[in-house]
Order: C-alpha cells, then sequence, then structure tokens
C-alpha cells in the first residue's frame, strides 16, 4: 500500500497525543514539560511538511523554518528561566513556584 | 508493500516509541536521550517526503544544540525524582482515554477534509528543497526572515540577562548612581571664625592653649548629607 497523506496526518496526531498525555502526567517535572512541548512542536511540523509534499506548496516547509527558529528561541529562554529558578529554590517542582500568589 | 513503505513505518515506530518514552522515563537524562532518537526518526520521515534540508536542519539545530541545551541543563540540576512523579500512575488510565480520544478526533477530521491524497504533484524543475526554500524566503516571505533574526537575537539577549551573575568582590560601581550624586551628598561647608588666640601675641609656643579658650564657632550652612 502506498504512503499516502492520510498515513502522515495520523503520525502526526498521535505525535501531538503523546506530547498532550506527557503535560497530563508529568504536571510537576518543569523540563519533561518543556520536552513535551518539543515534541508537540514536532508533531505539528510533521503535519505541515506532509500538507507542502501533497499539495505541491512550498508555504508548509517555510512554515516549519521559522517554527524551527522560534522553537529554538524558546526552548533557549525557557531553560534559562529554569537555570535561575533552580539557583534560587534548589526545585523544579511546579508547586513550589507559588511565590506570585496573593 | 514498497520501501519507502516500510522505511515510514520503521520511522514512525521508533518515533512513536520513543516518545512514549520521553514521558514515561524516570530519569531526566534518559528522556533528553529519548527524544534525540525521535527527532533523528523525524527527521528520517521528513527526508522520504522530499524535505531534505529541513531534515538536515532538524539534525543540525535541533538535536545539535537545543537537545545539548537540554542535556545540559538537565545534568546540572540535581533533581529529587520521588516528590516529581508521586500521582504518576493514578493519573495514566485517564491519560490513556484522553489520548486515544484525540488522536480519533484529530485523525477523523484531516482524514475526512484533506484526507486520500496519494499522488504527489512533480516538482517541474528538480531543483531540490534548499533552492526552492531559497527561492521563497528570499523573495516572498523576507520578512517573516528578518524577524526570525530579531527573535533569536531576543533569545539571546534575554537568556544571557536572565543567568549572569556579577562577580561579589569587585568595586565597580553602578555610574546610574554615580551621575545621580549631588555635591551636597558628598561635602557639607562650615563656616568657622578665623581663630583669636591670645597665646600668639604673648609669644608662647604655638599649639599650645589654655584649657578652655575658645577655639572658634563653627556654623553649619548647607543641608544635612543623607
Amino acid at each position: 500500500m502506498t504512503l499516502s497523506l492520510n498515513h502522515f496526518l495520523v503520525l502526526g496526531a498521535i505525535m501531538f497525543a503523546i506530547s498532550i498525555i506527557g503535560i497530563f502526567l508529568n504536571r510537576k517535572n518543569i523540563i519533561v514539560l518543556l520536552m513535551a512541548i518539543e515534541l508537540m512542536l514536532l508533531s505539528v511540523n510533521i503535519n505541515f511538511i506532509a500538507f507542502s509534499y501533497y499539495l505541491g506548496d512550498a508555504a508548509g516547509q517555510i512554515f516549519v523554518f521559522f517554527i524551527l527558529t522560534v522553537a529554538a528561541a524558546e526552548a533557549a529562554i525557557g531553560l534559562a528561566i529554569l537555570v535561575s529558578l533552580f539557583r534560587r529554590l534548589d526545585t523544579i517542582n511546579v508547586e513550589d513556584l507559588d511565590a506570585l500568589k496573593g | 508493500m514498497e520501501f519507502k513503505t516500510i522505511l515510514f513505518y520503521a520511522f514512525s515506530l521508533t518515533l512513536i516509541l520513543s516518545g512514549l518514552r520521553v514521558i514515561t522515563a524516570r530519569n531526566p537524562v534518559y528522556a533528553a536521550l529519548s527524544l534525540v532518537l525521535a527527532f533523528f526518526s523525524a527527521a528520517g520521515i521528513w527526508m522520504l517526503m522530499k524535505a531534505e534540508f529541513l531534515s538536515i536542519v532538524l539534525v543540525l539545530v535541533y538535536v545539535g544544540a537545543v537537545m545539548v541545551l537540554f542535556l545540559f541543563v538537565v545534568m546540572m540540576l540535581d533533581v529529587n525524582l520521588e516528590k516529581l512523579r508521586e500521582g504518576f500512575w493514578s493519573y495514566f488510565p485517564l491519560a490513556a482515554v484522553i489520548g486515544i480520544l484525540m488522536v480519533a478526533e484529530i485523525s477523523y477530521v484531516l482524514i475526512g477534509s484533506f484526507g486520500g491524497n496519494i499522488e504527489v504533484p512533480e516538482a517541474s524543475d528538480h531543483i531540490g528543497n534548499t533552492k526552492a526554500l531559497g527561492l521563497a524566503i528570499f523573495t516572498d516571505y523576507v520578512f517573516a526572515f528578518e524577524v526570525a533574526a530579531v527573535i533569536l537575537l531576543l533569545a539571546i539577549v534575554s537568556a544571557v540577562a536572565l543567568t549572569v551573575r556579577r562577580r561579589k568582590d569587585t568595586k565597580q560601581i553602578d555610574p546610574a548612581l554615580a551621575v545621580r550624586v549631588k555635591a551636597s551628598d558628598r561635602i557639607r561647608v562650615v563656616k568657622m571664625q578665623a581663630e583669636k588666640s591670645d597665646s600668639m601675641n604673648t609669644g608662647a609656643e604655638p599649639g599650645l592653649r589654655e584649657p578652655g579658650a575658645l577655639v572658634g564657632t563653627a556654623t553649619v550652612t548647607s543641608a544635612q548629607p543623607k
């Protein structure tokens, strides 16, 4: 059976659901949350490239290019925030980040 | 079954299994390494779709830079894993149900609207992914390109600004503070009358005074220093 667009769409959907489950299960661990967000962006990228390939439009791949850029920038800043939080509080548990409350 | 389909199933199986390992691994280093494997498998899948430039960029930029950064941070942090994983398996049944439901919904909607494409429009001039991307980015999407460059600059500046630590033993002064200082903060002008000493007229030794002699009156003439 030849590959069709459906294969890639289902793959993208599975990866997206895996990352949502990851956020659901690892709600306390900031590092795994960030990694689940990277997985989510990866699934969206797979969808974009699949559409670009099967519909013949280069715009999908250009969008992937910019998503890669923004995701790299966001990972860098997220990790910088994580590191400075860890220096102060010595924990990466989300439940300990409650200093803004009240 | 074509070879391409076999490759697709192999890569996607690796991708799904390593994705599952990312979210369930106990040790965050194993999670980060599984994410690296997921990115490699995704790069293989993109290569199957003739996006060779993007798949290599994924390996170079994402795996080579972003995941290395993740691994640095993960290895630097000393994490107490027990507390982070409490309640993990109790949420698992609900998570599985939600996951299957999401896959079903997304697939149903997307395949119903867009599905069935098997034939791929052949690129008429066979110029390859890199050149095609370059032609499009630098003509139609050049503004987005410049904005992406600004975003990267922003990431560099904010990552440094958030985490830089200064040495505590330098005597460096904040220039804004130095400029804000007024003369009255540093110097206090005191008016004193000239000394009237009788010992000078009498020829006694200079510097010797009778105890209790008046030396001078001092008047404070400006504001108190802060």
